[in-house]
């Protein structure tokens, strides 16, 4: 079984309001792909339908190459993170994994491994309905991980973790990938995909507005303009006019050029004797270039 | 290892890691134990003896163990060896008391009670509960022949007089005994065989009647209704007696089961002879008991348990909306069906494996309980006492299955646990109160699902027995399986909804 998700045409409605609107995409296995989108995007319903959870009005979902519904022992092929509020408040952290190890076929010693990868050893026989967010967050991990599974399927994992947890989930999602697994992880907020994603979903009205690596999209949003900062703006501006470029004033001692490169750039300024203090090539940031992606789906909703 | 037998061990693990589930469990069983054995420690009983009380005699019991009235008079003389016994029976009469008119005065009327017996007998021995054949007439249900209080089969209907005599015989042979009956005398039809194994060589035979009590049913002030068997007697009129084989001895009379009242026998039979005609009257019954303590009276204590039961199975399927637990649940076990099932089956076998012991010890310590407090308790086959400790057990299984499933349907506790409440519960309570007419009580008990409770009936209704055969007295509508089978019905029928629920919805 290749370790694979793939959705195709999914099409959904609760009502009147169009949930999935012909999502496409699929993740590949050693990846870390990011699934983001604003809230209401269709993010949550489309790893439902993966999961056999919900059913689609249209399009199919496999993981592997087939429908989860038909999986034996499910939890060793996907494993996933939904909901971490999802407990018996009063069984143990243990005997959580442990129902859930035992319906795989798995027993106590895989349950105390995975305990111990989250770092919930000394909780374990603790009341999970005592737990932090954060701790329940690493419990639903832990669960993720039971079964050893080549694919995984996290639902905003970095929520309620605190600043040490979120360092910890980036580690963890790499050393995944590392181990060749594919990932598909979602999460409103682009940033906190910055350093461990590796290809990206956008999606917005439950259709994918950008299927890309997250080099590509930071190059694209970047769109090669410059920074230069300069203490004579109307010399600059004429200067760099005349030399093709549009420029416009970002404030009064900074400019923003595109349509020259940062050589030309600095070419034509010394030429014309304009004085200037910098020159920089312009690197939008994933949150800059994810925004500039999805403010067209959010205006048309 | 299975999908299915994983699920149900994850379903296991569930239950018992969510302590308030196995104390609430644990508590059932406690509460349908210490109930049931305050209940029997109450019961009491003595009779009295010259004034004082005493321990009851034991009662008779038939020869396949099962308590019985036998009490009649018979003129009898011992026949040894293969023979018969032939008689013609040219009237049958009796009087029945109804309730007095004038205070203190008997008011006595002429008239025979359906059952009352009169015939041609072979019996084992003179002792009470021995065995024996009998072609005998009715009050109403013309002749039959009868053996060993639990055996009836009819022979012609119709009554009897001068104009229309009816001719009994016996005939003994070895163990086998045939029963025939005639118009004539001539042309005789067989009606049936018993045999009688053991029957000893020496045996009674002879002319027999008796009379059990004229049930009269009133209804009561408050609901429900009161039975009253008051005192009646029968007499047959006997002629061309004729016994074959080898006699000993002449004819004698006997009272069979005599009852002592300040050293006189209480309301005695009697014989009369005039030449060739015999006339016998006999007060009292040849019948397998149906009225006394049962083996499943302490049992009184389920109805509470089986309320614990009914809330943990309820909590056990709303746990997982309360918590949205069930996606979880459904990504272990992604066929939904199956899943539910294993929830249900899971859940089944430990409310059984939790009330077997329960019921078994309440059933076991409370009949101990109140045999050492002089009462009788009505014996019954060890496969049937087994029958009531496991059926209950698993009238307790399958409630809390139906409770689970209406859980999953219902998605809320408290709605769920009252729905449950109300159709097993509250038929069976408003059937065995006084609350209403008996006929919507036993319809209750036929279509609901509290039908199930039959199976803890384990004195059966006997067609030859005239008795006022209700719920409060602890007979049901339906057989013991026949009832419980109801029951199951609903819990499939209401498991297959929950389950067509849960496949037609995301979750």
């Amino acid at each position: 079984m290749r370790s694979t998700i793939e959705v195709k045409g999914l099409r959904k409605r609760f009502g009147r309001t169009v949930a999935l609107d012909g999502m496409s995409f699929t993740v590949e296995p050693g990846e870390v792909t990011g699934f983001v989108g604003p809230n209401g995007a269709g993010k949550s319903t489309t790893m439902r339908v993966i999961l056999g959870l919900d059913a689609p009005d249209e399009g199919s979902a496999l993981v592997g190459g087939v429908p989860y519904r038909t999986l034996r022992r499910p939890l060793t092929h996907v494993g996933a993170l939904l909901d971490a509020a999802a407990l018996q408040p009063g069984r143990t952290a243990r005997n959580h994994l442990l129902w859930l190890a035992h319906s795989q076929g798995l027993d106590g010693r895989r349950v105390d491994e995975v305990l111990d990868q989250v770092g919930l050893r000394s909780a374990a026989r603790r009341r999970a309905g005592g737990f932090s967010l954060g701790m329940r967050q690493r419990l639903g991990i832990a669960a993720a991980l039971l079964g050893d599974p080549p694919v995984l399927m996290l639902d905003e994992p970095a929520n309620g973790l605190d600043p040490q947890g979120i360092v910890w989930m980036r580690g963890l999602l790499r050393s995944l990938a590392g181990e060749g697994r594919a990932l598909l992880v979602s999460s409103h907020l682009m940033s906190e995909l910055e350093d461990s994603a590796d290809h990206l979903v956008v999606v917005g009205n439950g259709r994918v507005i950008a299927d890309t690596s997250v080099t590509d999209l930071i190059a694209a949003a970047s769109g090669g303009r410059c920074t230069v900062r300069t203490t004579a703006s109307p010399a600059a501006v004429s200067a760099l006019g005349r030399a093709g470029a549009t420029v416009t004033v970002a404030d009064a001692g900074t400019l923003v050029v595109s349509g020259l490169p940062a050589e030309r750039i600095v070419a034509v300024l010394t030429a014309d004797a304009v004085p200037f203090s910098e020159v920089a090539a312009h690197r939008a940031t994933l949150e800059e270039a994810y925004l500039a992606l999805t403010s067209e789906a959010v205006e048309y909703r | 290892m299975n999908d299915s037998l994983r699920l149900l061990h994850a379903e296991w693990t569930k239950f018992r890691t969510v302590r308030g589930w196995v104390v609430a469990l644990t508590a059932a069983a406690l509460v349908t134990v210490s109930l049931g054995l305050l209940s029997a420690s109450g019961d009491h009983a003595s009779c009295d003896r010259d004034g004082r009380p005493a321990d009851c005699p034991p009662p008779a019991v038939g020869p396949d163990g099962e308590q019985v009235d036998d009490k009649f008079f018979f003129v009898h003389r011992r026949l040894t060896g293969d023979g018969s016994i032939t008689a013609r029976l040219t009237s049958m009469t009796g009087r029945i008391r109804k309730p007095d008119v004038v205070p203190r005065v008997r008011n006595e009327i002429a008239g025979v009670v359906p059952w009352a017996k009169a015939g041609v007998m072979i019996k084992a021995s003179m002792t009470q509960g021995s065995a024996y054949a009998a072609v005998l007439m009715t009050g109403e249900h013309g002749v039959r022949m009868q053996h060993d209080f639990l055996h009836d089969v009819a022979g012609r209907p119709g009554g009897v007089s001068e104009r229309s005599p009816r001719w009994l015989r016996l005939v003994r042979s070895g163990d086998t005994l045939t029963g025939y009956e005639s118009a004539d005398g001539t042309r005789w039809t067989r009606i049936s065989t018993a045999t009688l194994s053991g029957l000893p060589a020496t045996v009674e035979a002879g002319l027999f009647a008796t009379s059990p009590g004229d049930l009269t049913v009133t209804p009561a002030d408050l609901g429900g209704h009161i039975a009253a068997a008051r005192f009646t007697e029968a007499t047959g009129e006997f002629d061309q007696v004729a016994l074959a084989g080898t006699l000993s001895g002449g004819w004698r009379d006997d009272e069979v089961g005599a009852q002592y009242l300040n050293g006189q026998v209480h309301h005695p039979g009697r014989s009369a002879r005039s030449g060739e005609t015999f006339s016998v009257t006999g007060v009292g019954d040849i019948a397998p008991a149906v009225e006394g303590m049962t083996v499943e009276r302490p049992l009184s204590g389920v109805l509470m348990g089986l309320l614990l039961v009914i809330v943990v199975a309820v909590m056990f399927g709303t746990a997982e909306y309360r918590h949205g637990l069930i996606r979880t649940t459904l990504l272990a076990g992604p066929r939904r069906g199956r899943a539910l099932t294993a929830k249900a089956v899971a859940l089944g076998l430990v409310t059984f494996a939790v009330a077997l012991p329960a019921i078994a010890i309440t059933v076991t310590a409370g009949g101990q309980i109140l045999r050492a407090n002089g009462n009788a308790v009505l014996p019954v086959p060890v496969l049937t006492q087994m029958r009531v400790v496991a059926g209950v057990a698993a009238v307790l299984a399958l409630t809390a299955v139906l409770a689970l499933a209406l859980g999953v349907l219902l998605r809320r506790s408290v709605a769920a646990v009252l729905t449950t409440v109300l159709v097993v519960l509250v038929p069976h309570m408003l059937a065995t109160t006084s609350v209403l007419p008996e006929a919507a009580g036993q319809w209750l008990l036929r279509l609901t699902p509290a039908a199930g409770f039959a199976v803890r009936q384990s004195i059966p209704e006997y067609p030859h027995v005239l008795w006022h055969y209700t719920p409060i007295a602890g007979f049901y509508p339906l057989p013991p399986w026949g009832g419980l089978a109801v029951l199951a019905g609903y819990t499939v029928l209401a498991l297959g909804l929950a389950i067509h629920r849960l496949r037609g919805r995301d979750a």
